[in-house]
């Protein structure tokens, strides 16, 4: 997910062309509190007008309590983004308030109710603490995604090359959105010249379970996509499984084991997860090919 | 042997180049040291002044100068400060380019001093003030190329040439640097300057740095020059060259530069043996590091890389992926350092680069050059020249020899710079025909020019995805919206002319707002 400030204009226009997956405009935090006005007609200027093809356009509100998040609201609903981005989600209620205005919203413009999907954001202590009933609260909840920077502030501490102060949020972020059934997205990683580093986070977000990273500078959308695009190892490994049990299907052979090793529903379903994601990588493509 | 008389000789007066009988006290035997006839050289005066004195220069002649000192030469303007000083009038100024330091040449056009002026191009205050009608003359405007062949077939005819040397001997071997005695002030090749000292009636170096003969190697022989003065600054090293040019971190450009790469691979000129320039501009420098990989995964080298070298390609030369240089202009210290260090790092003149009267020359041998574009338009024109508001802001430079030469001409720009469209219908300026050129990468698309359809389908096949130069062009004017038309007046300010001489285009006068 590519983060793009919403009054960039430069930023905007050719935000599609860097290959993510999804695009955030920012309404929020990157834009300065003299400029929120022209960022929400740019952002919906560049919905309604731009093509942004198939990306995943999702765009990051203001709080309702800062006073802007209904008139941001009343304008980037109307502009029919995929996602609506709820910054510093505490409880489980900043979901529904949100929700309801984005239902009265939807009504009014004539756009089907429930078009508008949301994503929250966890940003404090006590959003973490809450990060189970942030993610049951509404059906147009996609995912949940942890925002470290707020978050290590509110813990009084910073960011350390580990992460290891992230260890529990990103934990409770985790099964929450598991447990939910939602997708699961991980925070920024901010020194954009250190491709090492963010190599090494997102292998580690990777291993823990995340979706996806949010990333600040297209720079790094291509190191991220290589770590949780399948190996070539993976997907092979994937398609004999999925041919093992095509084949002891086909023989009606109730215990299926490939290379002496059993094959339970755990290893299918991540076989089917590790082909899905292949797929729309465009890697198993290419190998069919 | 014995006596014998010149008459007796069968056809004497036929045979060339034989004069009378040798008599020993017509010559002249030295015996001063090397020492003492390094500090007597006649060769050497004490002032521009009185080099210009010696050269004979007189109203209306044409002089030249060479920019390889970019935006840090004083060379020029020294020259001309002394010219206007001793009354000369009516010169025409032919130098290989000008730049933004050169703005105190509208004082001396001002006053009558400049005439006419032929260059690559030009920048800054210079170049506004002519595209608002400062000189009665146009401006003719020459490729690197074309300047070499206009004066190779005397039809630009050089009378004096003043040429900024970082290095020269007592005698005249001059070069871009000095290997045993550098005083910090480098410009590497000196490739520019060679056609000016091989063709000008009269050469001057000027030098701020006189170094023991023999001066070797040279990048001009003291056989083309006949005077040299010492001053004491020839220009300032930081604007002379920077230490590196860096790669772009700017992601659309890398964009851009990844995709040239792709496509040139997906044409299958990325063989062995292949040969390669790449133009200045951060997408175009970028496309090396791209090809660095596929170069090493395929286990192939290039034959050699041309032009403007800079660090980028000294580097690959460094790692033994190309095989040799040929440094018309060294863009960066690394390049010049090369050029100092490496063997197979060679200094070319601009006609062995890009004459057209040279079937032979580097451009012809191209496989595969990558250039920049300030816009270009849907038939594929290029225009280098002129900005969006009409105004002289750039230099042909060699980029329409390189792009008539090279067999894939790529051109690499964004879709468009702010909210000034790139790809546009109909270029302000041609200085580029369309014809030369083969693709557009832009960071929005690929496109590949109608008139090479064997070149698209192979692109395709190879997994390039190609749209056409209208799709391109309706994108950009989708984003930015149409930009209001310049207005000129009819005055012609200046004549755009192809490699061979022919005028291309002509650059009018913008009217005052």
């Amino acid at each position: 997910m590519l983060f793009v400030p919403g009054n960039n204009p430069g930023m905007i226009q050719d935000a599609y062309i860097y290959g993510s997956d999804s695009i955030m405009f920012d309404l929020e935090d990157s834009v300065s509190v003299g400029e929120k006005d022209s960022a929400r007609c740019l952002v919906y200027e560049a919905l309604t007008n731009l093509d942004y093809g198939t990306k995943e356009t999702v765009v990051r509100i203001n709080s309702l309590e800062s006073g802007l998040g209904i008139s941001d609201l009343e304008a980037i609903v109307r502009a029919r983004p995929n996602v609506i981005r709820l910054p510093k989600t505490e409880f489980a209620a900043d979901v529904t308030d949100c929700e309801k205005e984005i239902e009265r919203i939807e009504k009014k413009a004539g756009i089907a109710v429930g078009t508008t999907k949301m994503m929250a954001a966890i940003e404090s202590a006590i959003g973490v603490l809450n990060a189970k009933e942030i993610a049951f609260s509404s059906k147009r909840l996609i995912g949940i995604a942890l925002g470290a920077e707020d978050y290590v502030t509110n813990l009084k501490t910073n960011r350390s090359p580990e992460g290891t102060e992230l260890m529990f949020a990103r934990s409770m972020i985790l099964h929450a959105a598991r447990a939910a059934g939602i997708a699961a997205i991980d925070t920024v990683y901010s020194d954009v010249n250190n491709e090492e580093g963010l190599i090494a986070e997102a292998t580690l977000i990777k291993h823990l379970g995340f979706d996806g990273k949010s990333v600040i500078n297209p720079r790094q959308i291509a190191p991220i996509h290589k770590i949780f695009t399948p190996t070539e190892k993976d997907i092979k490994k994937s398609m004999a499984i999925m041919e093992a049990i095509a084949e002891a299907n086909r023989k009606g052979s109730g215990v299926i084991a490939l290379n002496g090793k059993m094959i339970d529903k755990p290893i299918v379903e991540r076989a089917k997860w590790v082909l899905k994601l292949a797929r729309v990588s465009g890697v198993l493509k290419d190998m069919e090919e | 042997m014995g006596p014998f008389k010149l008459n007796d000789i069968p056809h004497i007066n036929e045979l060339p180049a034989i004069g009378e009988e040798f008599r020993d006290t017509k010559i002249e035997k030295h015996t001063s040291s090397l020492k003492e006839r390094s500090e007597k050289s006649s060769k050497l005066l004490p002032s521009i002044r009185e080099a210009i004195i010696a050269t004979g220069l007189r109203d209306g002649m044409t002089i030249s100068f060479h920019h390889h000192f970019r935006n840090g030469d004083y060379v020029l303007n020294m020259v001309m400060d002394e010219i206007a000083a001793m009354g000369i009038k009516n010169l025409t100024l032919a130098p290989s380019s000008l730049l933004e330091i050169h703005e105190p040449l509208i004082e001396h056009i001002k006053n009558g001093v400049i005439k006419r002026i032929e260059t690559s191009g030009m920048r800054g205050e210079l170049a506004t003030a002519i595209s608002h009608g400062l000189m009665e003359y146009p401006v003719v405007f020459r490729s690197h190329g074309g300047r070499a062949y206009a004066i190779e077939t005397r039809r630009m005819r050089i009378d004096v040439a003043f040429l900024g040397a970082p290095s020269c001997d007592p005698f005249g071997n001059a070069n871009g640097y000095s290997r045993e005695n550098d005083n910090g002030v480098i410009c590497g090749s000196m490739g520019y300057a060679k056609c000016d000292a091989q063709y000008a009636n009269k050469v001057v170096i000027i030098t701020d740095n006189i170094v023991p003969f023999p001066n070797a190697p040279f990048g001009i022989p003291e056989s083309d020059v006949d005077f040299i003065v010492e001053v004491d600054k020839i220009g300032d090293p930081s604007g002379i060259m920077s230490g590196a040019t860096r790669y772009t971190k700017n992601p659309k450009e890398l964009i851009i530069a990844e995709c040239a790469a792709n496509v040139i691979e997906a044409s299958g000129k990325l063989t062995d043996g292949f040969s390669i320039q790449m133009g200045t501009g951060g997408a175009s420098l970028a496309v090396t590091r791209f090809l660095e990989s596929k170069m090493q995964q395929k286990g192939i080298k290039a034959s050699f890389a041309l032009g403007g070298i800079t660090g980028s390609m000294v580097s690959l030369f460094e790692k033994g992926l190309i095989k040799k240089l040929l440094d018309v202009q060294s863009f960066d210290l690394d390049a010049a350092r090369s050029l100092i260090n490496n063997r197979f790092h060679q200094q070319i003149s601009a006609s062995y680069y890009a004459s057209p009267g040279n079937p032979g020359s580097a451009v012809n041998q191209l496989d595969i050059v990558v250039l920049s574009a300030l816009e270009i338009d849907t038939d594929f024109n290029v225009n280098v020249l002129t900005g969006s508001d009409g105004v002289i802001r750039g230099a042909i430079g060699g980029h329409c020899d390189t792009a008539a030469g090279a067999s894939l001409t790529i051109v690499v720009c964004p879709l468009c710079r702010g909210r000034i469209p790139t790809i546009v219908k109909s270029v302000n300026t041609i200085t580029t025909p369309g014809k030369t050129v083969d693709v557009i990468v832009t960071e929005q698309g690929v496109a590949v020019n109608p008139r090479r359809p064997e070149l698209e389908e192979t692109l395709r096949k190879n997994g390039i995805e190609v749209c056409s130069s209208q799709e391109l062009q309706e994108k950009a004017e989708k984003m930015v919206g149409i930009p209001k038309p310049i207005r000129y007046t009819d005055k012609i300010v200046g004549i755009v002319t192809y490699r061979d001489g022919s005028v291309i285009d002509v650059i009018r006068q913008v009217e005052e707002e």
